[in-house]
Formats: structure tokens, C-alpha cells, sequence
């Protein structure tokens, strides 16, 4: 209680002398709530690290166009910090492409140019992607020259181990069915990298702090694994059931009411796995900064408000890392659990018609 | 909203960069670890059924020197007794045997004592009677020379008869 009492003295001490030195700028500047989240949520052309009052940390990324009127365009983001265009470039303020590099027509339209920038979440991509390959094949390279009789590891590569014969056996294993060992290794793979974006997603800084499953365009690559994995691997039991199934005949004939059913469905699986995973990130993201925000909302009304709230927004802080970090893991557990579903469903099989190419 | 819209330029970096890395992890990384586990976990199970049925062996041997230990003792309780048996038997023969065989000897004795007692009852009882005869000649040789003579004679003959046996 005593350290309680020192530490909210402690930050009345330090909320008292900023607040005053806040009133003053107070006119000029209001908290843009919506900008800074946004912000954070979206993709940018650079990769703004932190900032210490005078100065911004921004790393540069490459921005890379290829435009079908004016060809290919190379060009670092620095150019664009000034005034938000370079080169025939603007960065569109609003409509559906808000945030993104668009063309200025001589006419004054804007057009769409093909976007191959290496963009933070690009970075962030290409950074998780060579951690997580680091940390696999590390843990791969341990069993080289060891045989089974040997013991089983420790530390590092004995959590990752416990970790794999986790999902492997209570994930993979139930859903898939017969012949799991096939699919095993996908599925782990798109359980470690989601996972470990989403990890790195909640540490906010550099070379972590990208929001790689926040972006929709990731998780809709990471379903469309699944969605042609399931459809190209399905059997001929699966495309029966979807295109003539068991159900009485005026359900399927004239009208192919219950197989178009079934072909929605097809796309629906994989969209609704896109949008979970990026909709929960996001969702997540989202609170965390909200709550970052509430300190300095407050910290504008005064020592009185901004103190308590400050105290208590930190509390919530920590807290919601904390079941974001679960949520990072259950987001991991679902969808690899729902791959290995669909995957499942995708090889039925009917008694006493056993399929030899599974064998 | 452009949050809502899947960029292209991201799709392919993602393509790129995570297609390559998954292509490695599937192919290299992850059967390696999992085919290490279901190896050992198949390495685990076949120590303990090894494990298992050794113990169960062990018990068997156990059992099987147990019954053996039983029965060599019993076989030895058996021989002893048959031996014991054996013995008292040979022992009964033979004092039956001696016995039966000392009777017959005495028997034996008693019928060659018996048969020599008939033998010298005949012989004397023939040698009575001879004498008896040559009493009787002698008595009828020397008849009529006088009475006196007469039975001094018989006396002497008897007397010879005496003396002469």
C-alpha cells in the first residue's frame, strides 16, 4: 500500500510540470485518436521507430511502382516525408485507397499504380519469415546425427519440441485424421509464423512492432494456403458431396440448390479464417492503443483527471498484453485447428470404400 | 477503409518471402522434427513392451525355478521314502528267510534223529530176536543131559549173550 502511495506521488510529481507545459500548446494541437491508431494498424511506406520530442527515428524503405502509364519507379520513402508526393506520386488522403501511393494524371485524376514497395508490414513479412526460419531449422539441426534412442532435448529445442508433439497431437491429429503425417508440417508451419507475428506484432519496437497479422492481405494469403491445400488435395468423396450429395433429388436437380450452397461454402471457409485472424489482431491492436491514447486525452484535463486515469489506463495496458498475448496463441491454435478441420473434411471416407491412394 | 482491402504489393512480398520460407520449414524443418518424435515416441513404446515382457519372463523364470525347486523336493522325499521302504523290506526278507531256513534245518535234524531212533529201534529189535533164535537153538541142543545142566547152560548163554554184545 505504502509502494502504491509512493509510486502515484511519483507520477503526480512528474504529471504536474508536463500538464502545465501542455496547457500551453493546448490550442494549437489536439490528440488525433483515430490518426494515431490508424496509424499504427496501417501499413506506411517507412518505418517510423520512436520519436524524442526534437526528433523522429523513421527507417527508409524502398518504394517500388510500376505505373502502365509512366513504367517502373524507384525511389526511398524519405522523399515522400515532406509533402506526401514525389515523382507524379501522391499519397491519397481519402477514398478507398487512403494512405496508398497513387499516380497523378496530367488530367488531375488519380490512378492506381501497381504498389511492390517494400512497406513495413513487407519488412516485417520478410523479418518474422527469417526468424521463424532461423529459429525452425535451429531446432531441426539439433536432431541431425542423433537417433531416437538418444536423449530427448532440453531447454530451447525441448519447448519447441513439446510445443510441436502438442499441436501435432491434439490439433492435427484428431482433425485431419488417417493420414495427418502428410499435412503435419504445413499446418505447424502456419501455426509457428502466425504465431510468432502475432508476438511480434504486440512488441513495439524495432525490428518487431509490425502488424504482419493485422493486415488483411496476410491472413488472406495464409488462408489461401489452407483453402488450396484442402481443394486440391480433396478426394473424389469430397467434390461428391459438394457437386451431387446425399440428399433427396429435388434438392439438386433442376435447380442445384444444396451443391451452390456447397460452393459458397468452399469460399466462405477460407474468408471467414482471413477475417478472423486479421479482425482479432486488429481488434487487439486497436484497444491497446486506445488505452496508450486515454493517457494523453486525459493528461490535457489536468493533474486531477490525467493522474488517476494515467494510473489506470496502465493497469488496462498491462493487463490487455497480457490477453493479447493469449489471444496471440489462441488466434495460432484456432487457426491452425480449423485448417486441419477443413483438411479433415476435405478426405471423408465412406465405409467400405477405402481409398488405396491414401495408403 | 483501406484496412479492409488486401494490398497487392503486400501479397506478393508475402508470397515471396513466406512462400519461400514455408517451402524450406515444410520440406526440411518440421518433418525432421516431427519424424524424430513419432520415432521416439515408437522407440519409447517398444522399450516398454520390451521392458514389460522381460519383467514378465523374469516371473516366469521365477515361477518356473520355483515348481522345479518343489519338485526336486519332492522327487527327494519321494526316493528317501522308497528307499526306507526298500530297506525294511529287504530286511523283513531276509530275517523271514533266515528263520524259514533255520526251521528247516531244525526240522531236518529232528527227522534224521527221528529216522536213526527207528533205525536202531529195528536194528535192535532184529538183533533181539537173533539172539532170541540162538538162545532157542542152543537151549534145544543141549536139552536132555539134566535139568541142572540145563539151566546152568542157559545162564552161561545168556551170560555170553550179555557179554558177547
Amino acid at each position: 500500500m505504502k509502494k502504491l502511495f509512493a509510486i502515484l506521488v511519483l507520477v503526480l510529481a512528474w504529471a504536474l510540470p508536463s500538464t502545465a507545459q501542455d496547457n500551453a500548446s493546448e490550442e494549437k494541437e489536439s490528440v488525433d485518436v483515430k490518426g494515431i491508431i490508424f496509424g499504427h494498424l496501417k501499413d506506411s511506406y517507412e518505418w517510423h521507430v520512436l520519436s524524442t520530442g526534437s526528433r523522429d527515428f523513421i527507417i527508409d524503405l524502398p518504394v517500388i511502382l510500376y505505373s502502365k502509364v509512366s513504367g517502373w519507379h524507384f525511389f526511398m520513402s524519405d522523399k515522400l516525408e515532406e509533402t506526401g508526393s514525389y515523382d507524379g506520386f501522391r499519397i491519397a488522403s481519402e477514398g478507398a485507397h487512403a494512405g496508398r501511393l497513387m499516380e497523378v494524371l496530367p488530367d488531375g485524376s488519380e490512378l492506381k499504380p501497381l504498389d511492390l514497395s517494400l512497406t513495413k508490414v513487407a519488412l516485417g513479412i520478410i523479418i518474422n519469415c527469417t526468424l521463424l526460419c532461423i529459429i525452425i531449422m535451429c531446432t531441426a539441426r539439433w536432431y541431425r546425427g542423433r537417433g531416437e534412442s538418444d536423449a530427448a532435448p532440453r531447454g530451447f529445442v525441448g519447448l519447441m519440441e513439446y510445443v510441436i508433439a502438442m499441436i501435432v497431437d491434439d490439433v492435427i491429429k484428431p482433425s485431419v485424421g488417417k493420414d495427418y503425417r502428410r499435412y503435419a508440417p504445413l499446418l505447424l508451419t502456419l501455426f509457428f509464423f502466425i504465431l510468432l507475428s502475432n508476438i511480434m506484432g504486440l512488441i513495439p519496437i524495432f525490428p518487431a512492432g509490425a502488424n504482419v497479422t493485422g493486415n488483411i492481405a496476410v491472413t488472406l494469403f495464409l488462408a489461401l494456403i489452407t483453402f488450396f491445400t484442402v481443394n486440391v488435395f480433396g478426394n473424389r468423396e469430397y467434390w461428391k458431396e459438394i457437386l451431387w450429395p446425399d440428399v433427396p433429388v429435388f434438392l439438386k436437380a433442376p435447380v442445384p440448390l444444396l451443391p451452390f450452397i456447397e460452393i459458397i461454402g468452399i469460399f466462405t471457409k477460407p474468408f471467414a479464417l482471413t477475417v478472423r485472424l486479421f479482425a482479432n489482431m486488429t481488434a487487439g491492436h486497436a484497444i491497446i492503443l486506445s488505452l496508450t491514447c486515454v493517457i494523453f486525452i486525459t493528461a490535457r484535463m489536468g493533474p486531477f483527471i490525467g493522474t488517476p486515469m494515467t494510473v489506470i489506463s496502465v493497469f488496462f495496458m498491462v493487463f490487455m498484453n497480457c490477453l493479447e498475448l493469449l489471444v496471440a496463441y489462441i488466434q495460432a491454435y484456432v487457426f491452425t485447428m480449423l485448417s486441419a478441420v477443413f483438411i479433415g473434411l476435405s478426405r471423408p471416407e465412406h465405409e467400405g470404400k477405402k481409398e488405396i491412394t491414401n495408403k | 477503409m483501406d484496412l479492409l482491402i488486401p494490398e497487392v504489393g503486400t501479397l506478393v512480398w508475402m508470397l515471396l518471402a513466406a512462400g519461400i520460407v514455408f517451402f524450406i520449414l515444410v520440406k526440411w524443418g518440421f518433418p525432421m522434427i516431427t519424424g524424430m518424435v513419432d520415432r521416439r515416441s515408437d522407440y519409447i513404446d517398444k522399450s516398454l513392451d520390451a521392458a514389460r515382457k522381460a519383467t514378465e519372463r523374469l516371473e516366469g523364470i521365477q515361477g518356473e525355478c520355483d515348481a522345479l525347486l518343489k519338485e526336486t523336493r519332492a522327487e527327494k522325499a519321494r526316493i528317501l521314502k522308497e528307499a526306507s521302504d526298500r530297506r525294511d523290506e529287504i530286511i523283513a526278507e531276509a530275517e523271514s528267510r533266515a528263520k524259514e531256513a533255520g526251521e528247516k534245518i531244525i526240522s531236518d535234524a529232528r527227522e534224521q534223529i527221528r529216522q536213526e531212533k527207528e533205525e536202531a529201534m529195528r536194528s535192535l529189535r532184529r538183533q533181539v530176536a537173533e539172539l532170541s533164535v540162538q538162545v532157542a537153538e542152543k537151549v534145544v541142543l543141549k536139552q536132555l543131559d539134566s535139568d541142572e545142566e540145563q539151566l546152568e547152560m542157559i545162564d552161561r548163554m545168556i551170560e555170553d549173550v550179555k557179554t558177547g554184545k
